[in-house]
């Protein structure tokens, strides 16, 4: 598998990410946000984490303007497969990639620990290798995380099998982390190609450091 | 010419800093205060001098740029 890292000024997770998918056997090219074109011959874009634009105005509302992101909306109109993770999730809800918002944590605190979390979808071409109401620990890092999305687009996410994962206890009970709505932490888009979460599973990838269930989620993009 | 665009999470999205400030306010002993809505001010410069296009160039850049309207309201006063 081929896949192309997004870099913005203030990306900080490009390098772990690139780590993460060569582990697993596949090649990364790191692409530069001022391209205009993705690399030939890709099969995934990850737009990673970190704090794209000093996340002036809005986490991610600059960034979107950016010129490789018009690239990578014609790639997903063409049903292309992308991934956003923490401040990349937040750059596709602002590039209207993906449904919803990120708000300010509701405790206004930088979260930065490791969290369970639980699989509510399973048929995507993401988390296929977990199973339904799997309890994964995966790491979580943001101020801006509390998801939003109104009553009507939640009961669309919820009927087209949209929510991806929900923030829960060690027993898959569901919890509030920080304020998102539904106990939301993943979502993917209507045709389901497009793919956010705030957990870093790129950041799960060794027991030593306290989980590898990152592996099983990236692994995914493999079928 | 100048435009203010006032920013605010919309009614009805709970505005976690209004609350962090309400409660530190109560905290405080002012005890008259129901809400507390926090949000952002941007003062743009314009070079423009036709107030109502002024208008309408400012509510497209709050509607592209300077506000997330799934979240957020906005207001544009040209002074």
């Amino acid at each position: 598998m081929k896949v192309a890292i997004l870099r913005f000024p203030g990306t900080n997770c490009e390098f772990d990410t690139q780590y993460a998918f060569e582990k697993l056997g596949h090649t990364c090219e790191l692409v530069w946000h001022e391209e205009t074109a993705l690399p030939e011959g890709i099969d995934l874009v990850v737009v990673p984490g970190g704090f794209s634009y000093g996340d002036y105005l809005r986490s991610g509302s600059i960034a979107r303007f950016s010129p490789i992101m018009q690239a990578v909306k014609i790639y997903a109109e063409k049903g292309g497969k992308v991934l956003g993770i923490c401040n990349g999730f937040q750059i596709l809800t602002e590039a209207g990639l993906l449904p919803g918002a990120l708000k300010r944590n509701e405790n206004l605190h930088f979260i930065s620990k490791h969290q369970t979390l639980c699989v509510v979808s399973n048929d995507n071409a993401f988390l296929n290798q977990c199973s339904k109401g799997e309890v994964l620990n995966i790491p979580i890092a943001h101020a801006d995380g509390n998801y939003y999305i109104d009553e009507a687009g939640l009961k669309k996410l919820e009927e087209n099998g949209q929510i991806l994962l929900r923030y829960c206890d060690e027993k898959g009970n569901w919890l509030n982390v920080n304020g998102s709505v539904s106990y939301i932490a993943g979502i993917c888009n209507e045709t389901k190609n497009v793919f956010g979460l705030m957990p870093h599973p790129e950041r799960a990838l060794e027991s030593i450091l306290g989980s590898q269930d990152g592996i099983k989620m990236l692994k995914g993009f493999e079928a | 010419m100048k435009a203010i665009v006032n920013v605010f999470l919309k009614e009805g999205v709970l505005d976690p800093q209004g609350k962090a400030v309400h409660h530190a306010l109560a905290s405080l002993n002012f005890n008259d205060v129901k809400d507390v809505r926090i949000g952002k001010q941007i003062i743009l410069e314009l070079t423009a001098n036709d107030k109502t296009r002024a208008e309408a160039e400012v509510k497209e850049m709050c509607e592209t740029l300077l506000a997330n309207t799934v979240i957020e309201d906005y207001s544009i006063e040209i002074a």
